[in-house]
């Protein structure tokens, strides 16, 4: 019996000084998202098999990478027990029939769960520990639904350090619409409204079909079916359609289910490489990590987190918000994009923004979002060579924020002068 | 055309577990159109497969009906079917099918599955099966019958074993396979696996012999068998399908005529043709090669509806589902199982081969510590030694992995003192067939041994009782009788004495099934079932060949008994002086009905091995300096009459074992024979086909079963 090793990685001694290598974006897939709850897409079926699927469809979508190159698995979950625990990057791993010589590895940041994936195994690449990584996220919210099992320690409220009601995402959009007067119901449904009209015509446009993974589901009484569109969008919904729906976070408050990205479940995955690796194995180069960074805010406005985490990535990029020429941005809650958009001056219909539409229509499966919000950045990248950056960002529970910045492959300059 | 006529044999057959057809339509990438996707369920859980009785088959035919008028309208392009995880279809109901008991609704069964599945192959539309899971006997068929297959890697359980349990794959396999594997791998699916220990194929197997045109592996196989249809559909498969195909299948009339007869040599040397339903696949593959599909279904029905009357076939069934799947899975009279004790060291007094033998199976299956003893130091290292050496064996042919072997090695100690035994919690002795050192063995391990120690006996003939009638604790000894070779003969018969207790017993019981062996619980009678019945039948033909009968005749006779191995060749790779011991006790215990054969004496005095001889050009005689060595009387029996003596002492036999209250049942007796001594399922075990033939009714005047 012989330990089968990966092949080793290229040029790098440990007490030669070290050189930070660029990491890029080869590839990243999801699954349809479906509809926490009984009578979604994915109920009954398990939240390991779907990041499984993710895992394998990258695999075969890039047959000249060696399975065995793949230096380590980072899945994300939110709730990790169940079919979400035991160290889900490892198992998930070993489902999806990797090599057993290829480790994994279990992340939560509630809602970047998967950004953080990408970030943590990204450095480790231009560290030199990687050349090749495969990072994602799951939330099955049927399965887990949220903050089940959660048991917040009583010095939060006894020590004025969280306020409880901090710890429900919808209350927190309700005191950021508090902070900003100027951001209506109105507003936040005219915005949810545009969000479903934008995801329909990047359907219409095939714009998001490419980068889904079919999956197989089979429910009692009824045979197996394949999934292969998301189940959360409601296509022709109008302001005045959202306008009768009930805020249930306060009452007469300005949150509700139209406004806000709803309960789901789904699954995403990425291949990240070291640019010389990409290079080395013929995989295609679809963007490059040019910056990131997290930062935290007060956790009842958890919301407005991503400001300062955009201001310390450009910081850190030497690079002004003119400068983005797209932006993927989580939609939470509509008033968390609004607040991120009066913060910079941007208007709510700038068309840079969320081009196909966002979390509102689509769904949020927690830590598996920001694969999603990668994989649709890398398709306007190419879609749009006269762009040259753009900026993945989301919030997250507890008061944080979270942004990637990312160069696009396509654009003339590309490689030059780089960030 | 109409399912309505086969509603007779729906109301004629038993409440069945329908498996139902449910339709999914499935949008097809790149343009492939509308796949309709059939999944065969029966909304149970995976402990219950799916199978196919005349509801499912009238359900599923008329949603065929359904979709070819779908086909018809353009609104799909495709249909597929595919089975609930793990089965496809685990094959024809065998209680509904047992039930069909007249000929005209045999043949009905026969034809509905035809109609149903030629549907299949006759939609106006390309069908596919992904095979999921089990596919045996007619769930393989309804595979074959469309125009595409898949199969996950995953999936295990899939052949045609219809000629094991006296059917023909004639649901339209026995036309089908053959031109899709050629007839060669078709007679090995159709005739040696379902001899072979009723062996099936894996998905991997079934692929390579061209069974399915793709191999998915599990964990997305239903998204990609789809995928792979819709390129089919579109063109994009090309000509691989059917370039891999005409490899697959290639033959001329000469290899199908060759393996038609390589067929028919194998089911010869393997059941003595004492079964009719191997042949009759084989007469269908024959003439199938010059037929139409239409006209190989009317004879494939014929002889199905024939076949499914046959004692042949209820006999199998009953053996097979009756026995081996239910009686043997659960015993008869074992006491509830949460009386068991754990089990956590085991002891072995003896450390001989069949000691060493039980030693090997205790570590391996129970991964415990094992200890075996001996009188002194060089039998305790030959014994461990033996151990040890087997397992280098096994992991040379990566039967065991390293670790494991590392494991299982440590397990196995000697030790030259029983001091060793202070902390086990089952002892057993296989010593010398002695009483007096069996009761001296016994009463030194019981006085290291703890009060709960169980203690048991391999003895095949010695009074359990008696063992344990001298020790403080009587209540902790069973019999645990093995058959050689331990590690492959699955029967154990455990014994209970007069004063085995529950919690003995049923740590027995539990004990057994770690180590994957089929308990059956006998009384505490000389040599149990299986070396009783085997005796009194050695005793038959040994003595009608002493009487003058020729070798060639005695043992030869029983041959429509299908036995594994004549009664000579058995008794020779047993060894002479062994049988002859066992015949001994035997008549010791039973008097004149066991006979002992003074010329087998002779011969184990002079020190042959056996009767039959291997010559030189590779036939078998009895030498003449063998027959001069006895003495034989002049009284010869036709074949035909020892036979008939046979059969009437082992009524006798069973039914004096019955009336002593050996086993519960003659349930029982046939399990024991066909696990302990490989006797064929298609005789349904030894009391059916004494029923059958007559002699239980001559010899008791009643049947052991009710008709």
């Amino acid at each position: 019996m012989s330990l089968q090793t990966g092949t080793p990685s290229t040029g790098r001694t440990s007490r030669a000084a070290r050189a930070v290598r660029d990491v890029v974006f080869v590839d990243g897939v999801r699954t349809p998202f479906g509809k926490a709850g009984d009578k979604g897409i994915y109920a009954g079926m398990r939240a390991d098999d779907l990041v499984v699927k993710c895992i394998r469809d990258l695999l075969r979508r890039n047959p000249s990478l060696p399975p065995e190159r793949v230096d380590d698995v980072a899945i994300a979950a939110t709730t990790q027990t169940g079919d979400q625990g035991l160290t889900i990057g490892r198992t998930a791993a070993l489902l999806a029939g990797l090599p057993r010589t290829v480790p994994g590895f279990a992340i939560d940041r509630m809602c970047a769960g998967a950004m953080t994936a990408v970030t943590t195994t990204a450095s480790g690449i231009a560290f030199g520990a990687y050349d090749v990584v495969i990072a994602g996220g799951v939330e099955h919210m049927g399965n887990h639904p949220m903050g089940a099992g959660a048991d917040p320690n009583p010095r939060f409220q006894s020590e004025r350090i969280v306020d409880p009601a901090a710890l429900n995402m919808g209350n927190t959009a309700e005191n950021l619409h508090d902070r900003f007067p100027a951001i209506t119901k109105e507003r936040a449904d005219t915005y949810a409204v545009r969000s479903q009209q934008k995801l329909a015509a990047a359907y219409e446009a095939g714009s998001i079909q490419p980068d889904l993974v079919p999956v197989a589901g089979r429910k009692a009484g009824s045979g197996w079916t394949l999934n292969t569109v998301d189940e959360p969008p409601r296509p022709g919904t109008t302001v005045e359609d959202l306008a009768s729906l009930r805020t249930p976070f306060r009452a007469h408050g300005r949150v509700t289910a139209g406004n806000a990205a709803g309960l789901n479940d789904g699954a995403t995955a990425a291949l990240l490489a070291s640019a010389d690796a990409a290079e080395e194995l013929g995989l295609p180069v679809r963007m490059r990590l040019v910056a990131y960074a997290f930062a935290g805010v007060e956790p009842e406005v958890m919301g407005i987190g991503p400001v300062p985490a955009t201001e310390k990535a450009l910081r850190q990029a030497g690079l002004e918000i003119g400068d983005i020429g797209l932006f993927e941005i989580n939609e939470a809650f509509a008033v968390q994009v609004l607040s991120f958009l009066d913060h910079f001056g941007i208007d709510d219909e700038d068309p840079r923004v969320n081009r196909y539409g966002g979390a509102i229509a689509v769904g949020h499966p927690l830590a598996s979002s920001g694969v999603r919000l990668m994989n649709q950045l890398a398709r306007q990248f190419e879609e749009d060579p006269e762009v040259r950056y753009g900026m993945t960002t989301m919030c997250i529970g507890l008061g944080m924020g979270a942004t990637v910045i990312w160069e696009n492959p396509h654009h003339e300059h590309y490689g030059q002068d780089a960030a | 055309m109409s399912f309505e006529r086969y509603d007779e044999l729906a109301a004629l057959v038993p409440p069945e577990i329908v498996t139902h057809s449910y339709v999914q339509d499935i949008p097809l990438p790149d343009g492939a159109g509308v796949l309709a996707l059939i999944t065969l369920d029966n909304d149970l859980d995976h402990t219950k497969p799916t199978t196919l009785g005349p509801r499912t088959l009238i359900e599923f035919g008329r949603t065929l009906e359904g979709l070819k008028e779908r086909a018809a309208r353009g609104e799909i392009s495709a249909v597929a079917l595919t089975g609930k995880p793990y089965f496809l279809v685990a094959g024809a109901d065998l209680s509904t099918v047992k039930s069909v008991r007249s000929e005209h609704l045999g043949r009905l069964m026969a034809e509905l599955g035809h109609e149903a599945y030629d549907l299949l192959a006759d939609l106006g539309v390309p069908s596919f099966a992904f095979i999921n899971g089990v596919a045996l006997g007619g769930g393989l068929e309804i595979a074959l019958a469309a125009n595409y297959r898949t199969v996950s890697s995953g999936a295990s359980g899939i052949g045609l074993p219809e000629a094991f349990i006296g059917l023909v794959p004639g649901w339209g396999g026995v036309y089908r396979l053959p031109r899709l594997i050629g007839p060669a791998n078709a007679v090995k699916v159709m005739i040696e696996n379902p001899l072979s220990n009723n062996r099936s194929l894996d998905g991997t197997a079934a692929y390579g012999l061209g069974i399915a045109d793709a191999l998915f592996e599990p964990a997305d196989f239903i998204e990609q068998s789809l995928l792979w249809a819709a390129r089919v559909l579109t063109g994009g498969e090309g000509d691989a399908v059917g370039q891999r195909r005409a490899e697959l299948a290639r033959s001329d009339d000469d290899a199908w005529a060759g393996a038609v007869a390589a067929g028919r040599a194998f089911v010869e040397a393997k059941t003595s043709n004492a079964a009719p339903a191997p042949a009759r696949v084989l007469d269908l593959l024959e003439a199938g090669l010059t037929l139409s599909q239409k006209e190989s279904a009317a004879a494939e029905c014929t002889a199905l509806a024939e076949l499914m009357q046959t004692p042949a076939f209820h006999a199998t069934v009953y053996a097979f589902l009756d026995l081996v799947q239910k009686r043997g899975k659960r015993p008869a009279g074992a006491p509830d199982r949460k009386l068991a004790r754990p089990v956590t060291k085991v002891g072995v007094v003896g450390a001989g081969l069949m000691a060493s033998q039980l030693a090997l199976l205790f570590a391996r299956q129970l991964k415990v510590p094992v200890v075996l003893t001996d009188i002194d130091q060089a039998r305790v290292d030959k014994g461990v030694g033996y151990v040890h050496a087997e397992i280098d064996r096994m992991l040379d042919r990566k039967r065991l992995s390293q670790d494991a072997a590392n494991r299982t090695r440590a397990l196995v100690t000697g030790s030259v003192s029983k001091d060793v035994f202070a902390d086990a919690d089952f002892v057993i002795e296989a010593v010398f067939e002695e009483l007096s050192v069996k009761k001296q063995v016994f009463a030194e391990v019981e006085a290291v041994v703890s009060a709960e120690c169980i203690l048991a006996t391999n003895t095949s003939s010695l009074s359990v009782a008696e063992m344990a009638a001298d020790l403080v604790h009587p209540e902790r000894v069973v019999g645990f009788h093995f058959f050689n070779p331990v590690a492959a003969m699955p029967l154990l018969e455990v014994v209970r004495a007069p004063r085995t207790d529950d919690t003995v017993l049923a740590t027995a019981f539990v004990l057994a099934k770690g180590l994957k062996k089929n308990a059956v619980l006998v009384q505490d009678a000389p040599a149990f079932v299986v070396n009783r019945i085997l005796g009194r039948m050695f005793g038959e033909i040994t003595a009608v060949f002493d009487e003058g009968t020729d070798a060639e005749t005695a043992d030869n006779a029983l041959r429509p008994l299908g036995l594994p191995m004549t009664p000579f060749r058995l008794l020779a790779l047993v060894g002479l002086p062994v049988g002859q011991h066992v015949q001994e006790s035997l008549h010791v215990a039973f008097g004149d009905r066991f006979h002992v054969s003074a010329n087998q004496q002779k011969l184990i005095g002079a020190g042959v091995k056996g009767l039959w001889e291997k010559q030189e050009d590779g036939t078998e005689t009895v030498p003449a300096q063998t027959l001069a060595l006895m003495e034989r009387g002049s009284a010869p029996s036709t074949a035909e009459e020892v036979l008939h003596r046979t059969q009437d002492a082992l009524a006798d036999e069973i039914g004096r074992m019955l009336d002593e209250g050996v086993v519960a049942a003659p349930e029982d007796i046939d399990l024991c024979m066909i696990m302990g001594a490989g006797w064929p399922m298609h005789l349904g075990g030894i009391t059916p086909y004494l029923d059958r033939v007559g002699a239980s009714e001559r010899v008791l005047g009643r049947t052991f079963h009710q008709a």
